[in-house]
């Protein structure tokens, strides 16, 4: 008998065990080196101790640095974040794609401004207009969410994103609509929106300067996290996951199907009004211009790098996906930035060290015979100046820099793309050969081009891509768990 | 009243002919795409951008609206050729990279990779072409003339557009009834896994579906801005919105279905902006709810078969 129940060793393939199980208990063992021992102590941190683990660095952040800082790195990355949470119920837990998601945080704003504001001179206080604004976008997110009764994932994705663009075409033209027994009525301004917006007051203390709108927005987000932790592991949270996976199975299993979409539905939307609210006390206004779609891929990017369904993710995701970003916005920083990432993600890939080695001296050397070159035969290619900073400086003898970039720089975009797509194609020691000449490309556009750009087009492109690559090399994000699809 | 409202109703129509020809070659891109792989390809109004930009790039490579180097109707065919071939060439690529590697993932990952695909591409253009407004300057390469049968008044890129989205239209359905690769795409869609049973190169299938349906996209961004002369970069947004609610009001996966369902919805955009109150603002919503309409009333379109849910 005991030697029945002493299992087989693990390098057998065990009759009756899932083959993705025993993959994922195989993994468990190999944490290990340095990331490995994180991994373990995380894993053993209780509930209270990870969302210390967060809060302690959150919370002394505004105390060393400037203001500034606070707004740029942290107010906007906490709104993000609270954004990201509540889309993180529709799309993390629930499985259901709305592209409609803004509208909800427009709506909040809105909301909020509509009945604390100058511009309406009502002057509500927050603790009647913040849970107002928080009710009109929950109870928008129902109506849109009872269309998701009936429709199948892509006809919800399409149905939203249509919302989403109504949305701001309402909130552009609101202004010059006469309802019947009450009359005329301005509800969103027009292009120029909701100005004079009120500061939260709450119970007697007005949030006014960026550092109280942080504190604030960070009790706000940890609140939100804690009841989105607690609804997540309650009955609900289950019937949530369990419809994600397999809607139909979830119904026969006597789920309720409906009246759990429709609850992910307002429940994400309420999130968003509340952080709508916030936000248009943050910036004293609302502008129908905000309420984009740029802002709907970066709350995407942030959900899905951390990934769908993990709060810690979240957290994470919202630092990556609106801290470079935003260190890009000063080209010196942009350099820095560029070429560790470039360097991180070598050291990463690229094994073993001789090949690391050779693929890094081999792109220096490239560089400066290219310009060596340039300089004696071709000089219009390197009378550009380069961007100020003594990185920028030491590039500017490597990189090739063109008086008139632009031209050869698109094409030479163009080119990069196509460089990059075909490495992916690549294996072996020819994509180490092809390295070379992509990285130096690579910087190339990057100095010529895109760190032009880098408040606008730039931002988003890595936005874009990155949404592209994560789905192709790690679907379930930094820290979500792979899903098996089970035909 | 109704005089004046009569007065209006053949230029809507004509407008509004126009304008579902380029929804239908949109929507077909999109309804074929679904119909093969079940993926709603948020990049096709991209691509629609693009095509209206190659466009306008090889009007200029021939020396620009004004004083082109060959004849107009030369210029005129050159950048459809190149604007459909430049972006069934994107689409195939598209496919290769973002959509093939991700075929047995779950359902919301091709999706997210199509959004992310969208917005590559849109930001790339305003990298590379600016944010500006560019003028195709349609005036200058054809001229004004307009035909008119009584009270119908056709101009010249109307009548190029509405023409040639026919014709397209006709090969399209030919392709796909009368050939071979016609035969496997009918083959595929019905049943990928069953169709490579039966020694059908999918992946040569789906590539092709993609390259049809982009270079009907490409030729579809052409026509709209040689109509309404300005592209810019953001453009294939509300396009690809209004294509693919083309293609679920005819029933999505149905060629006859997304050329009906174009039609449609440019027919409603136009008589929205003429006749509905504050049309030209708010006609959008107007097309946005008759999309909900068709779902809620009919939510597999109006030519499509309804979807059996299997286990």
């Amino acid at each position: 008998m005991a030697d029945e129940l002493t299992p087989p060793p693990v390098d057998q393939p065990r009759i009756g065990v899932d083959e993705w199980v025993a993959s994922v208990e195989g993994r468990r063992d190999t944490y290990r080196g340095a990331s490995g021992a994180v991994r373990r102590a995380w894993d053993a941190l209780p509930v209270w101790g990870r969302l210390l683990v967060f809060l302690v660095p959150a919370a002394i952040f505004p105390l060393i640095t400037s203001t500034g800082n606070i707004f740029r790195f942290g107010l906007i990355t906490l709104l993000y974040g609270l954004l990201a949470l509540g889309l993180n119920i529709t799309v993390g837990f629930a499985g259901l794609l709305d592209l409609g998601y803004i509208a909800f945080f427009g709506f909040g704003a809105y909301a909020y401004g509509f009945v604390a504001s100058g511009y309406t001179d009502r002057h509500w206080p927050a603790v009647a207009a913040v849970p107002l604004a928080i009710a009109v976008a929950a109870a928008v997110g129902l109506v849109v969410g009872l269309p998701s009764r009936r429709l199948v994932g892509d006809y919800l994705a399409i149905v939203t994103l249509f919302f989403g663009q109504a949305f701001v075409v309402f909130a552009n033209n609101a202004d010059q609509i006469n309802f019947p027994f009450v009359g005329h009525v301005d509800l969103t301004g027009d292009a120029n929106g909701l100005d004079n917006i009120d500061p939260l007051d709450v119970l007697g203390w007005t949030v006014n300067t960026t550092k109280e709108f942080y504190y604030f927005t960070l009790a706000a987000f940890v609140l939100a996290m804690t009841l989105i932790y607690l609804a997540n592991e309650s009955r609900t949270g289950r019937a949530w996951r369990a419809l994600r996976e397999d809607p139909l199975s979830a119904e026969v299993m006597s789920i309720p199907v409906n009246r759990l979409k429709l609850m992910a539905f307002v429940f994400g939307a309420g999130t968003a009004g509340f952080a709508g609210a916030i936000y248009g006390s943050v910036q004293t206004g609302a502008f129908p211009g905000d309420y984009d779609v740029g802002l709907l891929i970066t709350i995407y990017a942030i959900v899905i790098l951390g990934g769908a369904g993990s709060l810690a993710g979240i957290v994470v995701g919202a630092i990556i996906v609106n801290g470079v970003p935003e260190l890009l916005r000063d080209a010196n920083q942009a350099e820095w930035v560029f070429y560790t990432a470039i360097a991180i993600a070598l050291f990463v890939t690229v094994r073993p060290w001789r090949r690391l080695a050779a693929v890094i001296g081999a792109t220096i050397g490239l560089g400066f015979a290219l310009h060596a070159i340039a300089d004696a035969w071709f000089p219009r290619w390197t009378s550009g100046s380069a961007n100020e900073g003594r990185l920028a400086h030491w590039v500017g003898s490597w990189i090739l820099l063109p008086g008139h970039p632009t031209q050869v720089a698109n094409w030479a975009y163009g080119i990069l793309i196509a460089a990059i797509l075909v490495l992916t194609l690549l294996h072996g020691i020819w994509r180490t050969v092809a390295l070379v000449p992509t990285i130096y490309l690579g910087a190339f556009v990057w100095e010529n081009l895109l760190v032009e750009q880098t408040a606008g087009a730039t931002r988003f492109i890595l936005l874009g891509a990155l949404l592209v690559v994560l789905m192709n090399v790690r679907p379930q994000g930094l820290f979500g768990t792979a899903r098996v699809e089970i035909a | 009243l109704v005089a004046i409202l009569w007065s209006k109703f053949w230029d809507l129509t004509v407008s509004g002919v126009t304008l579902g020809s380029v929804y239908a070659l949109v929507a077909l891109g999109y309804s074929m795409v679904y119909g093969i792989l079940k993926l709603l390809n948020f990049a096709h109004g991209d691509v629609y951008m693009i095509g209206a930009f190659m466009g306008f790039f090889a009007l200029r490579w021939l020396g620009g609206p004004v004083d082109p180097n060959v004849a107009a109707w030369i210029a005129v065919t050159f950048m459809f050729l190149i604007a459909m071939v430049a972006c069934g060439g994107l689409g195939v690529v598209i496919e290769r990279f973002a959509y093939r590697p991700l075929r047995n993932a779950p359902r919301i990952a091709p999706l997210i990779s199509a959004l992310g695909v969208s917005f590559f591409l849109q930001n790339s253009a305003l990298l590379l072409f600016g944010a500006s407004f560019r003028d195709y300057d349609t005036f200058d390469l054809i001229g004004g003339k307009t035909y008119h049968y009584g009270n119908v008044y056709l101009s010249v890129p109307q009548l190029l557009t509405i023409v040639s989205a026919i014709a397209l239209m006709v090969m399209l359905t030919l392709l796909v009834a009368r050939t071979r690769i016609g035969k496997a795409m009918r083959a595929t869609s019905f049943d990928r896994e069953a169709a490579s049973m039966m020694g059908i190169d999918v992946d040569r299938v789906i590539a092709s579906t993609f390259f049809i349906g982009s270079a009907l996209a490409g030729a579809a961004g052409v026509m709209f801005a040689l109509v309404f002369g300005q592209i810019y970069h953001f453009m294939g947004f509300l396009a690809g919105l209004k294509g693919f609610t083309a293609a679920v009001i005819g029933g999505i996966g149905s060629i006859p279905g997304a050329m009906l369902g174009g039609l449609l919805v440019g027919l409603a955009e136009s008589y929205a902006t003429g006749y509905l109150p504050r049309g030209s603002t708010f006609q959008n919503l107007y097309v946005f709810a008759l999309l909900i309409l068709i779902i809620l009333i009919r939510p597999s379109g109006i030519l499509g078969k309804a979807d059996v849910n299997k286990v």
